[in-house]
């Protein structure tokens, strides 16, 4: 296998309700400027990741559809499904096959429209990520689901629903930052606790929000990458992994620990050949608060039990040990879900590149990212290192 | 179309499960498969009593739920240590807590509008005896 | 040699005060508290309906009979108030036991007979040697109009009876049935809730018909009111069995045990079935129980049991229905009431 380069990334300008966009106007926008960041004039293969824009916008066989409107007709172009780990799936596809040889030039991105649909119609979506006939079939929302291993993490670990509401806190302290986000605003932790409940001990203000957006990157060999960076720093794919878990959330014998996060991460790690302690920051899947102390855990950065003390203690704000999140997470920067994981690798090459105003981390040379599917059903792992 | 409910009939109304012959492994629903690598399992009926494992209180829900807001729903750890999820029954959301014991009903679990097929299966219910 | 191998109940757990009905449409409590002698009523949860309390009953009974549900060759379901006016309860309940597939299986609709109208028929399949376990459902979620009499005393809840011919704890002695057409009550096609006909569902009605019954079964088996250890009767009100009970000769005494109504409301199919069920429940052995149902426009049915030594031995392995009747109620009001009944009208779609 070649070493694999991101040399483009592309955003919407915001994420939010954004009612004059359409599906395919959103993926066109972010993956147009992905290429354009990139240099290039066009891309030999793509991969687009969704989670189920059927649903949400009545529209499937996204390939097609995409390479239509981005000007390309002909490309091969495949819609990849992983939940809300389709963005970050999408990119691993397009990772193995710069990497294998078979293309030079890949485009990945992820979209995801949510907002043509009702709360409900949006909760249904969202729901089939979950195991329909033996969770969502009981009235089980997603939500409820994660409050259920929030009250596992809470009841065995003494975690506390203000150690939650301080990852919303830090969250939207770091979203504050990114012009792109959703919901830029701060929150208090009284805030959050005053938030209204959604499935106990879950607030509104512990939820991610309903998010219409997209996000893209080029990847590219290594060598045609050197040709490509000009002054930029080179970012490469380090490392990639995925794994998959029990959908059904009781099926595991642990309810709070991310299984499918914990085996991603080490592939990842092993083909970087790095561990916990080389990375400058990360972006992980915050879909809800207690999502983000999980996986902190499952990463590999605290141990397992003590995520709930790191957002409070600071270890993973700005400036922190392990600055997790400078995007805003999918709490304050937005989560069209298909999107997410194509999202957090353009935070990570913005973070690697110095490009990333405020929310800089100093010195940034390895970060990683992790997108996660369901409950944890899939995760998506990718390390990303200054060449 | 009510074919996907008759479906899962067995499981919904009398808990059938599948036991892994080799490894003893409980799969509910049964599998093709096991973890183990066998492909030798035979059925197996859960127990109907067991215990809060975690839980929530969805306050917010779809609006096939709606008339039971706020409603408590729960993975239960079978007494045999299957565990599964469902919503607590009658239950206010001070009464639960993770261990409370429960036992299996057979209820209404959904139905679409007045028109379509009655859904049933199973829900938990707090022991309703206790003095 | 036939009778009841297994028996069981089962009562949701919400109940409204008559006081909280009576508030709503501006009438009289204390009035229709003495008129019904009824204080407060089951009321089903949302997710419960004849289908559910029939299913939770039926294996309270499964349990006591302690056979495999297998062998139950009949599954009847007796209720005014079937989930589905096409699609039979009696199919869901045989397949949550496990009873299926080689099973005889139907539906009554008999007015608040329909339940001892399976009983009846379950007991006669195993008489004729038909199968070896026949099973008999009472259950209904019963209907009343709003601000109408009934709405005071339409419940929710069932009994179940596993009829058989060996291992009896109740031996069914004597039956008789006594019917004719009396209109007193009758709810038609569409409709949402029964009407009736006020005083005239009284003298030639109820008492009628379970005078009717009563004395031929009595004078059928030679047997006098003192002998019986028990008797229970049809319960639309609180009222009307207490009254009949002493009309045919029995004494306050023989009549509370099986006198659920005050505290239960009317489970129409369910009523005496239900009430038998707890006489089973606390029964002592070699007592002899009269049973006679009423069902409007339908008659009577009525039964003679004695009980066995093996009663005994039953009585703990299930709960019992005065547990079902007074531990843990949850108390509604009128507007979680109307939720619970489907009274409100909602936005489908």
């Amino acid at each position: 296998m070649r070493d694999v380069a991101i040399i483009g990334v592309g955003l919407n300008p915001k994420w939010g309700e954004l009612w004059d966009k359409s599906l395919r106007t959103l993926f066109a926008e972010a993956a147009l400027a992905a290429i354009e960041d990139a240099g290039v004039d066009h891309v030999d293969s793509m991969y687009v990741g969704c989670m189920t824009s059927g649903l949400f916008a009545g529209q499937e066989h996204l390939g097609s559809l995409m390479a239509d409107y981005l000007g390309q007709p002909g490309l091969p172009a495949t819609r990849v499904e992983s939940a809300c780990a389709s963005g970050g799936a999408a990119v691993r596809s397009a990772f193995y096959e710069v990497a294998s040889g078979a293309s030079d030039i890949v485009l990945a991105g992820g979209v995801e429209k949510m907002t043509d649909v009702g709360g409900d119609g949006a909760t249904y979506a969202l729901s089939t990520a979950a195991d329909a006939d033996y969770e969502v079939y009981h009235g089980v929302t997603f939500p409820a689901l994660y409050a259920m291993m929030a009250v596992d993490h809470m009841n065995r670990f003494g975690t506390t629903s203000e150690d939650l509401a301080n990852v919303a806190v830090k969250n939207h302290n770091h979203g504050s930052m990114n012009p792109a986000a959703q919901y830029p605003f701060e929150v208090t932790v009284e805030q959050v606790l005053g938030s209204v409940m959604v499935a106990d001990p879950l607030h509104i203000l512990d939820c991610s929000p309903i998010t219409d957006g997209a996000a893209a990157v080029v990847l590219c060999s290594m060598d045609k990458a050197k040709e490509l960076a000009g002054d930029r720093p080179l970012v490469k794919i380090a490392g990639v992994g995925a794994a998959t878990d029990t959908i059904a959330l009781h099926q595991r014998p642990d309810l709070s620990w991310l299984g499918s996060t914990e085996k991603a991460a080490k592939t990842a790690f092993e083909m970087a050949g790095v561990g916990p302690d080389d990375i400058d920051f990360a972006e992980v899947h915050d879909c809800f608060t207690i999502a983000e102390i999980m996986v902190i855990e499952a990463l590999g950065f605290v141990e397992r039990g003590k995520g709930g003390a790191a957002a409070r203690d600071g270890l993973t704000a700005l400036g922190g040990k392990i600055p997790v999140n400078t995007s805003g997470g999918l709490k304050s920067k937005g989560h069209p879900v298909g999107a997410t994981g194509a999202a957090q690798i353009v935070e990570g090459v913005t973070q690697l590149r110095g490009e990333a105003g405020d929310r800089q981390v100093e010195g940034a040379r390895r970060g990683i990212t992790q997108n996660m599917g369901g409950t944890g059903g899939s995760s998506v792992v990718h390390v990303l290192e200054v060449v | 179309m009510p074919a996907g409910y008759t479906r899962e009939i067995p499981q919904r109304y009398r808990l059938e499960a599948g036991k892994c012959k080799k490894c003893g492994a409980v799969h509910f629903p049964q599998r093709l498969a096991c973890a183990c690598g066998s492909k030798d399992t035979e059925p197996y009926v859960l127990p109907s009593t067991g215990k809060i494992a975690t839980y929530s209180v969805v306050r917010v829900g779809p609006s096939d739920f709606m008339d039971l807001v706020p409603y408590v729903v729960a993975v239960v750890e079978l007494d045999d240590g299957t565990k599964l999820t469902c919503q607590v029954a009658d239950a206010a959301p001070e009464e639960v807590s993770v261990g409370t014991p429960v036992t299996l009903e057979f209820r209404k679990v959904n139905q679409v509008g007045g028109h379509g097929i009655i859904k049933y299966g199973y829900k938990a219910v707090l022991d309703r005896f206790v003095e | 040699m036939v009778g009841i191998v297994g028996w069981g109940a089962y009562i949701p757990r919400y109940r409204i005060k008559l006081e909280e009905i009576a508030k709503i449409w501006g009438a009289d409590a204390e009035a229709y508290r003495r008129g019904l002698q009824i204080y407060q009523k089951s009321v089903p949860g949302t997710d419960q309906d004849t289908a559910t309390i029939s299913v939770e009953a039926a294996k309270n009974a499964v349990t006591r009979a302690g056979i495999d549900p297998v062998d139950i060759g009949a599954v009847y379901v007796g209720s005014e108030s079937h989930p589905y006016a096409v699609k039979p309860t009696g199919t869901v309940v045989a397949e949550a036991l496990g009873a299926t597939p080689d099973c005889h299986c139907a539906d009554f609709e008999f007015a608040c007979k329909a339940g001892s109208e399976g009983m009846f028929v379950a007991l006669a399949e195993v008489k004729a040697g038909e199968m070896k376990y026949a099973l008999a459902i009472g259950a209904d979620t019963s209907q009343g109009a709003p601000g109408d009499a009934l709405e005071y005393s339409a419940s929710a809840g069932g009994a179940a009876f596993i009829m058989g011919a060996d291992d009896l704890a109740a031996e069914c002695l004597f039956t008789h049935s006594y019917m004719t057409d009396t209109p007193d009550f009758w709810r038609r096609e569409h409709e949402y809730y029964p009407q009736h006909a006020g005083r005239f569902t009284g003298d030639p009605a109820y008492f009628k018909h379970i005078m009717g019954a009563g004395k031929a079964i009595l004078e059928k088996s030679g047997m006098k009111p003192g002998d019986f250890a028990y008797a229970v009767f049809h319960q639309p009100n609180g009222k009307f069995p207490m009254k009949v009970g002493k009309m045919l000769g029995f004494e306050k005494e023989q009549l509370e045990t099986g006198w659920l109504v005050p505290w239960l409301g009317n489970t129409y199919s369910g009523a005496s079935p239900v009430g038998l069920t707890a006489i089973l429940d606390v029964a002592k052995p070699g007592d002899l129980i009269l049973m006679v149902s009423y069902g409007s426009g339908a008659g009577s049915d009525a039964f003679i049991w004695k009980t066995t030594e093996r009663l005994k031995e039953l009585q703990g392995l299930a709960p019992h229905t005065r547990d079902y009747l007074d531990k843990n109620q949850i108390y509604l009001d009128y507007g979680q009431y109307a939720k619970h009944r489907g009274k409100i009208i909602m936005n489908t779609g």
